[in-house]
């Protein structure tokens, strides 16, 4: 998927909307026998592979199941310790299941805030008065976008770096929140809350969402889409 | 730098006589209400105040306005863009005072008063159209600006033309929310 998520945050810091892709995460389920030749680390209330890159597993990816049991963050679903269990011969072989660790909401709010703060430290660090803020941060593995507007909502997309017409994007974005709050949900408070019902707006969104795969291309003349 | 052009959606547009009268019975309605006139204004006033702030968004949505460096330049904005955008009027601007902070706008046609021939026995100083006033007033808000909005004339109550006085406050905190050209 070329677009891999949206937020939408509000001019408090809050984050009021969040949407992921549905690509369907690389995960990968072993059978290991004592002792394991990975070497996990327990980071975040997780437990992660930090060397050992094999077979479809690689270095980063946490720890999702044992044994077809959901591990609960750090412990195991008996409550066991993960890193424990797995330090005891007795209790292999053991089947585990690895896969890229999925983020809760807490972690998206509390990273919605934070990005947030470093929007405004961006604004202020800036030489030249009235700064627009932080349009756009680049790796790798991807762009993220960020639009905010003139009433301080900001609306952030994290797509595929090759990705074009991101803009076009923030912009329909920002049309569909406004139809949103105007009419479809006027009685909705304008301030940070789980919004779970921006279905409308979701439909709209997603439609956009898979449209938005190369090589189709955002002409910048008409504003339609092009085959590249 | 230039950005792609935007083309504008297609609206949501109604019957005009219907929002007019639609309009009037709510005001009917408050003036039942409520027996004073000033508790019919600040009803008015908070009603339009809970639309300016959501009116707002889809205002910058659809028009194109980028960042505005004065005074003047928002009452512009406001008479000729957003006034057009959503009654399809333009009222003219005239500036009060030396200072730049107090401005009016001069409606030579108010479509929202159509269907209004005289203001009811006993209500002379209703505002009919203080929802504008409050619609104002909550944009401006969103966008980190207080002002003091409010009908100067009124057609209704026997002044020759219909003039809204914006008084812009002072400002926010404005270094914190960096407006995006």
């Amino acid at each position: 998927m070329a677009i891999f998520s949206v937020y939408v945050v509000n001019k408090a810091g809050g984050l009021i909307y969040q949407l992921d892709s549905y690509a369907p995460r690389a995960e990968a389920e072993k059978t290991f026998s004592y002792p394991l030749d990975l070497l996990l680390k327990l980071h975040d209330e997780r437990v992660l592979v930090a060397f050992g890159q094999r077979d479809g597993i690689r270095v980063g990816h946490a720890v999702l199941a044992i044994n077809g049991m959901d591990v609960n963050g750090k412990y195991t679903a008996d409550g066991k310790e993960v890193l424990e269990y797995l330090g005891n011969p007795a209790n292999y072989p053991v089947s585990i299941r690895f896969g890229r660790p999925r983020l809760t909401s807490n972690e998206k709010l509390m990273l919605a805030s934070m990005f947030h703060s470093l929007f405004a430290i961006g604004s202020q660090l800036s030489p030249e008065q009235g700064s627009s803020g932080i349009e756009m941060l680049e790796t790798d593995t991807f762009k993220l976008h960020c639009y905010q507007t003139l009433t301080g909502i900001k609306f952030v997309v994290l797509a595929d770096p090759r990705q074009a017409g991101i803009d076009s994007l923030l912009r329909k974005i920002y049309e569909i929140y406004s139809d949103f709050t105007l009419f479809t949900q006027p009685s909705w408070t304008l301030g940070p809350s789980w919004c779970g019902c921006f279905v409308g707006g979701r439909k709209q969104l997603c439609w956009l969402h898979k449209s938005l795969q190369p090589p189709r291309r955002l002409c910048s003349n008409c504003s339609a889409w092009q085959w590249c | 730098m230039s950005r792609p052009a935007h083309r504008r959606p297609a609206y949501h547009k109604i019957n005009k006589d219907l929002f007019v009268l639609t309009y009037g019975a709510l005001v009917a309605q408050l003036c039942k209400d409520y027996e004073k006139d000033e508790d019919v204004n600040q009803y008015l006033d908070k009603m339009g105040y809970g639309i300016g702030t959501r009116l707002v968004e889809d205002f910058l949505a659809r028009s194109c306005v980028g960042r505005c460096h004065s005074y003047s330049e928002i009452t512009d904005i406001i008479a000729q863009v957003a006034f057009k955008m959503y009654l399809g009027i333009t009222p003219s601007v005239t500036c009060n005072n030396s200072s730049r902070n107090e401005f009016s706008l001069i409606l030579d046609k108010n479509p929202l008063v159509e269907f209004v021939e005289e203001l009811p026995a006993g209500r002379s100083s209703l505002c009919y159209c203080n929802l504008l006033c409050g619609i104002i007033r909550g944009a401006l808000e969103m966008v980190h600006l207080t002002a003091d909005v409010t009908f100067l004339q009124d057609r209704l109550k026997g002044d020759s033309v219909t003039e809204i006085g914006i008084k812009f406050l002072k400002k926010q905190e404005e270094k914190k929310y960096r407006w995006k050209k």
